[in-house]
């Protein structure tokens, strides 16, 4: 037990230390190379917890993906930083308000005990037994079997959240010259290339 | 607990974690010497030049010249830049390339760690390698290397999703994500239902071959080998991301290219030329260790690497993204389809 206390202390410790990191940072881009650290040490804490599937899907998905999006983002900004900085007193009003809500909140759930769900006696989904199928075996079972019509919904809505997003930025401008394959490919000899007979001193 | 339960539990068993990471780590790095070696010489035969034949015998010391050259140099950080992330970024690219062999099996029971989702944790390393790419870019301070990162970030990105549908689509035929058992996995197959059990049939090159296809030319993409070398187009970057680099950090970004090269390159093996199996049920090729046959798949996956770089010339970049989008994913969407409707009809899924 004393090595997953260390490991777990470790991550946590980098996890917050690396949160705290992301909002102090004075470079975006440092801010942003910070969270991958942070998303990294969640997935530590999950491998811990023996959740494998999450925690590499964690870093496939925000590490591999998101954060890869953000760092594209973030770098080809322009960001002034004199500007940004003289803000900071205008708006600390506000943050701390949030700040100050959100606290009050956490504080509340966790000593107020006053959202502890009881254990259900019987409940339609028991978790199973981790030593006789693993992580993967038991999310897909609920995923894909249990539970198919809602995942099919929610696949659903994506894809027309999707087609939305591309049907409002999609422009076609005639000016640009677009390849077509098929066209190249169906190109021949006799359509290509026509063979001319010049006469001397006349030309085309 | 007492101090001898402590040794026997924790100090042993990482000692000898420690010593295997060692022997696979040497084993690698000399592997990669060679295999940069071997490049080169495919590459000069192919443009009948004689390629490095100076340093040691037929020029077999070259890669180790080359390395002492770039340690001796003296590094050089361009103004402007950014230190700590400039530095990091070459780090990150060879020890992400390096750690993901950690799950690689060469041999049955021969890896350092066989983990329940092996070829997951070896998906999520290679889209980290990315990080080494844009970070170096961006620390440069430089047009040329930035816009190699941009390109490289699409590059990447885009052919990962494709590389995670072939991957599924050969879980698919095995039910597992452990590497080994995808390898064991491919002694009963096509070949047997043909008459040939135990061959090089039963692997799943020939089962999946369009997929086979999609992740070969996929690995040489997210790999940024040539043709889909455009984060470091000569022609038109100069070096692109890696153009600020010298001596040692540029040697890192060369080790970890190569290494992520060789990891592609085993990849490939494990899916679907069937590992460390022998490809014919002859009592004299099962005689042979495991760990031949393994080298000898991911050499011969390196030479069709080193050939394409030798014979393919560069794609565009609008070229690149279409390929990617719009014929390799849904063309392997597709076979994810397909191959789940055949396993599910016929029952021969595990």
């Amino acid at each position: 037990m004393g090595l997953q206390a260390l490991f777990f202390y470790l991550f946590s410790a980098i996890a917050i230390a690396s949160a705290f990191m992301v909002i102090s940072a004075r470079n975006p881009v440092h801010s942003v190379l910070f969270l991958i650290l942070t998303f990294f040490n969640a997935a530590g804490l999950f491998l811990l917890t023996g959740a494998e599937f999450l925690a590499l899907i964690l870093v496939v998905v925000y590490v591999g993906a998101v954060a890869v999006l953000f760092l594209f983002v973030v770098m080809m900004l322009d960001i002034d930083f004199a500007e940004l900085r003289s803000g900071v007193l205008e708006y600390a009003p506000v943050g701390a308000l949030i700040g100050f809500i959100l606290a009050a909140e956490l504080v509340l759930v966790l000593a107020g005990n006053a959202f502890t769900v009881e254990p259900v006696a019987n409940p339609a989904q028991p978790i199973p037994d981790l030593n006789q199928v693993t992580n993967i075996q038991a999310l897909g079972d609920i995923l894909y079997t249990d539970y198919v019509h809602f995942f099919q919904a929610a696949g659903m809505i994506l894809l027309v959240a999707m087609i939305g997003a591309i049907v409002l930025t999609l422009r076609h401008k005639e000016s640009v010259k677009r390849q077509d394959v098929s066209q190249q490919v169906a190109r021949s000899p006799e359509t290509a290339i026509e063979v001319v007979d010049v006469k001397p001193g006349q030309g085309i | 607990m007492t101090f001898d339960t402590f040794i026997t539990n924790y100090v042993w068993p990482t000692l000898i974690m420690l010593g295997q990471s060692l022997l696979l780590l040497v084993a690698l790095l000399i592997f990669i010497a060679y295999i940069l070696y071997a490049d080169r010489k495919v590459w000069a035969a192919v443009q009948m030049r004689r390629g490095p034949n100076v340093v040691g015998p037929w020029g077999l010391l070259q890669s180790f010249a080359d390395f002492f050259k770039f340690v001796f140099k003296e590094p050089i950080i361009p103004a402007g830049a950014n230190k700590g992330v400039f530095l990091l970024a070459p780090l990150i690219s060879v020890t992400l390339a390096l750690a993901a062999w950690a799950v690689i099996p060469v041999n049955e029971g021969w890896a350092v760690a066989s983990i329940n989702v092996g070829i997951l944790y070896v998906f999520a390393i290679s889209s980290l390698e990315i990080y080494g790419v844009i970070m170096g870019g961006w620390a440069s301070n430089s047009k040329y290397a930035f816009l190699g990162a941009l390109r490289s970030a699409a590059q990447m990105v885009s052919y990962e999703v494709s590389i995670g549908f072939v991957i599924i689509t050969v879980l698919l035929c095995v039910g597992s994500l452990n590497l080994t058992e995808i390898v064991l996995s491919q002694q009963t197959g096509l070949g047997t239902m043909l008459g040939l059990p135990n061959s090089f049939l039963d692997w799943h090159w020939l089962a999946l071959f369009p997929m086979f296809i999609v992740f070969f030319i996929s690995a040489l993409a997210e790999t940024n080998r040539p043709p889909f070398d455009l984060p470091e187009a000569e022609s038109e970057l100069v070096a692109g991301f890696m153009v600020e680099y010298g001596s040692t950090p540029y040697l890192l970004f060369m080790l970890g290219e190569y290494a992520a090269i060789v990891l592609m390159c085993a990849l490939t093996t494990i899916l679907f030329l069937g590992g460390w199996l022998p490809p014919f049920d002859v009592w004299f090729l099962n005689w042979i260790p495991g760990v031949f046959w393994f080298v000898l798949k991911v050499c011969f996956v390196f030479f069709m690497f080193s050939m394409v770089k030798a014979f393919v010339p560069r794609y565009r970049y609008d070229q690149l993204m279409r390929l990617g989008w719009k014929v390799f994913l849904p063309l392997s969407l597709a076979m994810v389809v397909i191959v789940a409707f055949v396993l599910k009809l016929t029952g021969w899924s595990a």
